[in-house]
């Protein structure tokens, strides 16, 4: 008697712990239920199609969360890089060039000037949250204003004028929707290569243990020799580098970009890293569960599109499980007190 | 009250945990218009008992009687409704609302649709005068000191006509001046009628305040006596279960020649410390005494390179330094152990592991930062075997351990940054007779290996007990220095107290 019950405790203990992983094996389950077409190659490869830059918004994302902190500026910032990258990746022969005198320039240039120009964002941001102790709240706020006004700006310029920029060079959407020998797209490559590299920084990196270090306690970081400032200048730095590539990417998926690009986008970043167990009040948080965060949502949009669930349903899904998620997580930890 | 005298019984309280008898058959009389004091180490089952009083915890076995009547109560609203309250350690006001807007909160008085702020004011200056508390009701409480706050809640405890009030550690963060007044507070209840129950580990408090005395330990009850009838080292051994007429390790240390030199040391703020010069010889204890405010804490952050100077240098070995932020005070092997444990000590939600070796990443990150995991690995578990920390696993969180077992932590944190000075803020504020031994002893092996060490403390048998010798503070001053015999209380405080109006 006392044996299974010591099991049956261990079991519920293990459904405690791996909750979200459970519901994602479930959703996958149920859909494959009702449509076995849903179990294939394919289907994979478009969930991770379509989720690959919000993966990617994700990762950056989490650092911030980690560190104590929240960015809402992710998805302005994204817009920026697509439209930047659109206007600067035209092929020399389109119609309606956003610089219509510019030679024909190697796509080495958006690349960079996007991921430069939102890199300076994040460190903005960092800089002002750390120096300043504004609550990164309310900068990114400001920030995410900013970067849209920025945006408006440039895209309205002459001649383009708030047009949609299109024409974007085959080299660029080969990255976004090429595939590497036929089969796998590009994108999830790169998605997947920088999960990896986020994984890595947090996990075995100094850098990244300083970041769990900053977020569970910015004071006793401070009085270990850990330099504050400086770690949070970082998080913020390399936030804006991975919102910078994810709108590259975005940009390179869908061949160009307008000034609306990104909207929200910051609240599917949140949501995912939350729902994977990542704290929001910092310190805690893992790269797998954040991935399974990101897939959930994935498969839910794609998923239950598939067995014909009217998408307006999805909406009201996805709040409930962010709401239960996080409700589960912190009455688990009341409870283990 | 019932025939037997007492106010409040609990009778045979047991509680269990998966895997634990938390409390096992614990008895606990009361009698009204007295002070019960109810001691015992850290997880004795002191908050655990106090918890099935309330509700918080359902009990497995006992019974709870308040005044003849047998009770049951659902929670802390419950309770203070029926005349039980508690005033809990940390406090949680409403710091924005003001003072009587916290003692009615939920209750506020109504005329028609309207809160009757009028009535709450008139009763809210009687409740206070009654207690001879000079508050205005309309102070906002994020204006006031701990110790004020705390008579809120004892004004709000006694206007539920309480008539058992429970205060656990109530003068942790009170000034020496302000536990008086509390006592003050305490017998006037007291000749009202109302039964104190005191939680508490400060020896000199509970024979002073005490009528009763119940000691707990490894969730029994070893029993009640009469106050009078017990000494400081009954008390202990009571609690502890074993002969601890010894509280502090000998005194062995040999100091050697004078390793770190502070020369006029003045905080940038007038009102911190001025002028501060000491000497700290190789193996030696140096006590740091004084009231608080008497900015011990700001000068051992300043020699941190946390606090900035306007005047003072600091030498090392005879060569001058310079420590401008955490990191070069580290590099030149000083290290800090803050007295606020929770706000600048610990990583509450990281692993046990990951709190000794936080602050060596630098000498542990290869290439790129690049850190050894099995190496910190290591370090973890030679630094819990070394300090006999007790956790279930390197990679359990933080805040799950008991407070005695996070300062050694702490401690092995620092030992293993290779420190030759360690200045140690309150390094057993708020941990158990047991532990406090142990962290006792870990700083006499650092000092007969040669290290420097600093202690600031404001328990006066500790800086006797264990300091070679004691620099007095006041006011930001140096008030002298005392050593061998002169390390004594009243000493101590005369100097403590040398510049005070």
């Amino acid at each position: 008697m006392d044996a299974t019950n010591k099991t049956s405790k261990k079991l519920i203990r293990f459904l405690g712990d791996n909750a979200i992983t459970l519901c994602l094996v479930v959703l996958v389950v149920v859909i494959i239920c009702i449509n076995p077409k849903f179990f294939s190659f394919n289907v994979l490869r478009d969930v991770l199609l379509q989720n690959a830059t919000k993966l990617i918004m994700a990762c950056g994302m989490m650092f911030v969360l980690i560190s104590g902190g929240v960015d809402l500026s992710a998805g302005r910032i994204l817009g920026l890089a697509a439209v930047l990258t659109a206007s600067l990746g035209q092929t020399i022969d389109y119609s309606r060039r956003f610089y219509p005198n510019m030679p024909d320039i190697p796509i080495i240039v958006p690349f960079l000037v996007a991921l430069a120009v939102c890199m300076l964002l994040g460190l903005f941001n960092g800089t002002v949250i750390a120096k300043f102790a504004i609550p990164p709240f309310i900068v990114t706020l400001g920030t995410q204003v900013i970067a849209w006004g920025v945006n408006l700006l440039y895209f309205d310029l002459p001649p383009n004028s708030s047009q949609p920029i299109g024409g974007v060079k085959k080299s660029i959407t080969y990255m976004g929707s090429g595939l590497l020998g036929g089969k796998v797209p590009v994108i999830i490559l790169i998605a997947l290569a920088v999960t990896l590299a986020v994984w890595f920084i947090l996990k075995k990196l100094r850098f990244g243990r300083n970041v769990y270090a900053v977020g569970g306690n910015a004071e006793a970081a401070n009085v270990s020799g850990i330099k504050v400032t400086a770690t949070l200048i970082g998080v913020y730095g390399i936030a804006g580098l991975l919102y910078g590539l994810a709108g590259f990417l975005e940009c390179a998926r869908t061949g160009g970009a307008t000034s609306a690009y990104g909207l929200n986008y910051e609240f599917d970043a949140i949501a995912s890293c939350v729902v994977g167990g990542v704290s929001n009040t910092g310190g805690i948080g893992t790269v797998p569960g954040m991935v399974v965060g990101v897939l959930i949502f994935g498969i839910i949009n794609y998923g239950l599109t598939f067995i014909g669930v009217n998408p307006y349903w999805q909406q009201i899904i996805k709040g409930i499980i962010i709401i239960a998620a996080v409700g589960f997580d912190i009455r688990k930890n009341l409870r283990r007190k | 009250m019932s025939e037997n005298g007492y106010i409040l019984e609990m009778n045979n309280i047991t509680k269990r945990f998966p895997g634990v008898l938390a409390l096992d058959k614990v008895t606990l009389k009361v009698r009204p218009a007295t002070v019960h004091a109810l001691m015992g180490e850290n997880g004795a089952g002191k908050s655990t008992l106090m918890k099935c009083l309330f509700g918080i915890y359902v009990r497995d076995e006992g019974d709870v009687i308040l005044d003849g009547q047998p009770v049951n109560f659902s929670g802390a609203l419950d309770a203070i409704e029926h005349g039980i309250a508690m005033i809990h350690q940390e406090l949680h006001p409403e710091p924005h609302l003001s003072v009587m807007e916290n003692i009615w909160l939920g209750r506020f008085p109504i005329k028609g649709i309207v809160v009757d702020y009028k009535k709450m004011y008139n009763d809210t200056r009687d409740l206070l005068e009654r207690l001879n508390l000079h508050l205005d009701p309309k102070a906002l409480v994020k204006t006031l000191s701990v110790s004020q706050i705390q008579s809120i809640e004892i004004a709000k405890a006694v206007s539920f006509n309480a008539k058992v009030i429970i205060m656990d550690e109530p003068t942790s963060s009170l000034t020496s001046d302000e536990v008086d007044h509390l006592f003050t507070i305490i017998n006037d209840l007291r000749s009202k009628g109302v039964a104190i129950i005191y939680i508490s580990h400060k020896m000199e408090e509970i024979k002073k305040i005490s009528d009763e005395v119940s000691i707990m330990r490894d969730g029994t009850m070893i029993g009640t006596w009469n106050a009078a009838d017990l000494t400081t080292d009954m008390i202990i051994s009571k609690m502890v279960g074993r002969d601890m007429s010894n509280r502090f390790p000998p005194k062995t240390n040999k100091p050697g020649e004078v390793y770190m030199r502070v020369e006029g040391f003045s905080s940038i703020h007038d009102r911190s410390f001025q002028d501060v010069s000491f000497e700290l010889r190789r193996g030696e204890i140096l006590g740091l005494g004084g009231l608080v405010g008497a900015q011990r804490t700001e000068l051992v952050e300043a020699i941190f390179g946390l606090r900035a100077l306007r005047a003072g240098k600091l030498y090392l070995d005879g060569k001058e330094i310079r420590v401008h932020n955490s990191t070069d005070a580290m590099d030149n092997g000083i290290a800090l152990l803050t007295e606020d444990r929770k706000g600048s000590g610990i990583f509450p939600v990281l692993g046990v592991g990951e709190n000794t070796y936080i602050a060596v990443y630098k000498r542990l990150a290869r290439f790129l930062g690049l850190i050894n995991g099995r190496r910190c690995n290591e370090l973890a578990e030679e630094s819990i075997e070394r300090l006999s920390i007790k956790t279930p696993s390197i990679r359990t969180p933080m805040n799950s351990l008991s407070g005695g077992n996070q300062q050694k932590v702490l401690f092995a944190r620092w030992l293993l940054t290779e420190p030759e000075v360690l200045l140690l803020d309150e390094p057993t504020r708020g941990i158990d007779v047991g532990a406090k031994y142990e962290i006792y002893t870990i700083m006499a092996d650092l000092a007969a290996q040669g290290k420097c060490v600093v202690m600031i403390s404001s328990e006066m048998p500790e800086l006797i007990g264990m300091a070679d010798r004691v620099m007095v503070m006041c006011e930001g001053k140096k008030a002298g220095e005392l050593e061998g015999d002169a390390i004594n209380e009243e000493e101590i405080m005369r100097l403590a107290t040398k510049f005070m109006v």
